[in-house]
């Protein structure tokens, strides 16, 4: 077991590695730099004015050594400074991320909560008319867009309240800011709900066939007994993987949301960096969420194996 | 004891089906959902084929006058900031929403059934070297890896389809290369390659062809989110850039300015996203129950 622990600790080392150099290298494949934009928007352009400001700013570097800068300045904890705000990037992102984790747990809070229990009710009454309704929402939870669901919740808003809710105001207190979170983290988590639901259903339905239900049935089990404590228990292991999967890739809706709501979060930071080819808050936000993400992976995979015994990492 | 009708039970389980359509009736007897999500792709696919003889107007025709007109008899669903029709727009919205997706899909099919069928006949060191390619392409959110693609891409269609294949590269290399693993120990293709035919003729022709149904019911899934994707990296504007009319694009170009005069601008793209997506959705959940009865539902 340590030794897989310390492989696969190995191997997330090499696949951080490994998207350090394809983003560098994608962000530098990016048609023009900074100082292309602004000089497009002063409409002139002077060819040594922008030499300069290339040359500050370390662009005219060859790319490898820009790479090592970067590299370096990761290992040392120094992620230079933003191109548009001349402002750390450590500061600069500081204070975005807990808006975003925030979101990111709610929302996952909210497609637990729903998508596990709504995914057991319709396995138990499976081909109901319940468990085709249920289907149905879920599947239109895989097909509404973030955006859009998010849109019309402004919509009903603006209809309703006559207002929209202002999220740059940093909330007065945690009530307040539960409740504002509440409404952006449910157009995200609608999604993940589906996910959810779907998976507990056919993760439901499999452990149901299995011989050992059957035992507990002719045992005299009661329904109750036998789809909760038997079945779901069993059923609930492939849904941890793609609980785990789901908090990672939530990043992705919540740029879409942050956008749309306005939020300062780093999701919306990253759309508005890559607009403006701030390549340092792209790339080292880009490496946080692949970070983010391999490391969530590698917790699951640990969960796996403590939750089910029968999982044992060999090699 | 209940009488047991074996006639009815033998149709009911298919036994009497021959032909195609009374197959095909068959199929969507049996998978409702199926058949209304097949008849959402079926008016998608028409109308994205048919775009310029369906639109009642030219969907990037400009007025003036009729700029932000409410849906009625002239505008069935309203016309937008710049008088242009949102119905005509929708209409071929399809077509960007349909080649994006379809295209996708098949550059990152084709790219990931190389890389699988490679890995798993090769193995060695190129398995290796794609593997951790794969767990690095995986390391990130699949919006968030398309979103950097199409920055550096740069907009243009061509480059919103490479930008959303790539992502969906890693899904299809692993499930090729899983079934060539297990594939490649057969008898059949051990008796293909003892009849003397070449490496690349057993990976190709014998192979390859019993990977199609997993990968047919991969495709049907991916082509939902490939539609979202485009739409989402539209709607942030990196995606397909004007004059085409996308989806994802109407809806941000409407969002923030007119939500409260024109909510027309807001709803009409938004359903036909939504429905293009359910549609390929339900339907690639009955080809899945249809072509992998272990995961039936």
């Amino acid at each position: 077991m340590s030794a897989y622990i310390v492989k696969r600790f190995l191997l997330m080392i090499l696949t951080l590695i490994g998207m350090s150099i394809i983003i560098f290298v994608l962000l530098r494949l990016m048609p023009g730099n900074i100082a292309d934009i602004m000089f497009d928007s002063a409409g002139f352009v002077d060819p040594e004015e922008k030499a300069n400001i290339e040359r500050e700013l370390g662009l005219d570097q060859p790319i490898p050594v820009q790479y090592y800068e970067w590299i370096r300045g990761l290992i040392v904890w120094d992620l230079g400074f933003s191109y548009v705000s001349e402002m750390p990037v450590v500061d600069e992102l500081q204070p975005r991320i807990p808006i975003t984790a925030k979101l990111a747990a709610l929302s996952l809070f909210f497609s637990v909560l729903f998508g596990l229990p709504l995914g057991v009710i319709s396995a138990v009454r499976q081909n109901s008319a319940m468990d085709y309704i249920l289907r149905c929402i879920s599947l239109s939870g895989l097909s509404l867009p973030s955006f859009w669901l998010a849109l019309l919740i402004l919509m009903a808003f603006v209809q309703y309240a006559g207002t929209i809710p202002i999220y740059t105001d940093p909330p007065d207190n945690l009530w307040d800011e539960l409740l504002l979170y509440s409404i952006p983290a449910a157009a995200v988590g609608f999604r993940s709900s589906a996910l959810i639901m779907r998976l507990t259903r056919s993760s439901m339905l499999e452990v149901m066939r299995q011989d050992y239900i059957r035992t507990a049935r002719s045992k005299g089990a009661t329904d109750n007994s036998v789809n909760y404590h038997h079945a779901l228990k069993n059923a609930v292991l492939p849904v941890t993987t793609i609980i785990g999967i789901e908090a990672a890739f939530l990043i992705g809706g919540l740029i879409i949301t942050e956008t749309v709501f306005n939020i300062p979060g780093v999701a919306h930071f990253l759309v508005e960096a890559i607009l403006m080819r701030d390549y340092p808050i792209v790339q080292n936000l880009v490496m946080l969420i692949a970070l983010v993400t391999v490391l969530i992976n590698f917790l699951v995979d640990m969960l796996y194996a403590v939750l089910d015994p029968r999982i044992k990492y060999a090699d | 004891m209940a009488e047991i009708d074996h006639q009815a039970e033998l149709s009911r389980a298919g036994a009497n089906v021959s032909g195609h359509w009374s197959r095909l009736v068959f199929y969507m007897r049996q998978h409702p959902l199926g058949a209304i999500g097949a008849a959402i792709v079926v008016v998608f696919v028409l109308s994205a084929l048919f775009a310029d003889a369906l639109a009642p107007r030219d969907p990037l025709h400009t007025s003036a006058p009729d700029s932000l007109k409410e849906p009625g008899a002239a505008f069935l669903m309203g016309a937008d900031m710049m008088g242009r029709d949102v119905l005509s727009r929708i209409i071929h919205g399809a077509r960007i929403s349909l080649t994006v997706g379809v295209a996708s899909i098949l550059l990152g099919g084709v790219i990931g059934i190389v890389i699988g069928l490679m890995s798993g006949y090769l193995l060695g060191w190129f398995d290796l070297l794609m593997q951790r390619l794969i767990d690095i392409m995986q390391a990130l959110p699949l919006l968030v890896l398309a979103l950097v693609m199409a920055a550096s891409l740069g907009p243009s269609l061509e480059n919103t389809i490479i930008a959303i294949s790539i992502p969906l590269v890693p899904n299809v290399a692993r499930v090729v290369r899983s079934s060539t693993l297990s594939l490649r120990e057969m008898p059949f293709v051990e008796a293909a390659r003892a009849a003397g035919m070449s490496e690349l003729r057993v990976a190709v022709r014998h192979v390859l062809p019993n990977t199609l149904a997993p990968l047919i019911v991969l495709f049907t899934a991916q082509l939902g989110s490939a539609i979202l994707v485009e739409a989402s990296l539209s709607f942030l504007g990196l995606g397909v850039p004007e004059p085409h009319p996308s989806w994802g694009r109407m809806l941000s170009e409407s969002a923030a300015e007119y939500v409260r005069v024109a909510p027309w601008l807001v709803i009409f793209p938004g359903i036909a996203i939504s429905l293009a997506v359910f549609g390929t959705n339900l339907f690639g959940d009955a080809v899945r129950d249809i072509l992998d009865p272990r995961q039936r539902s």
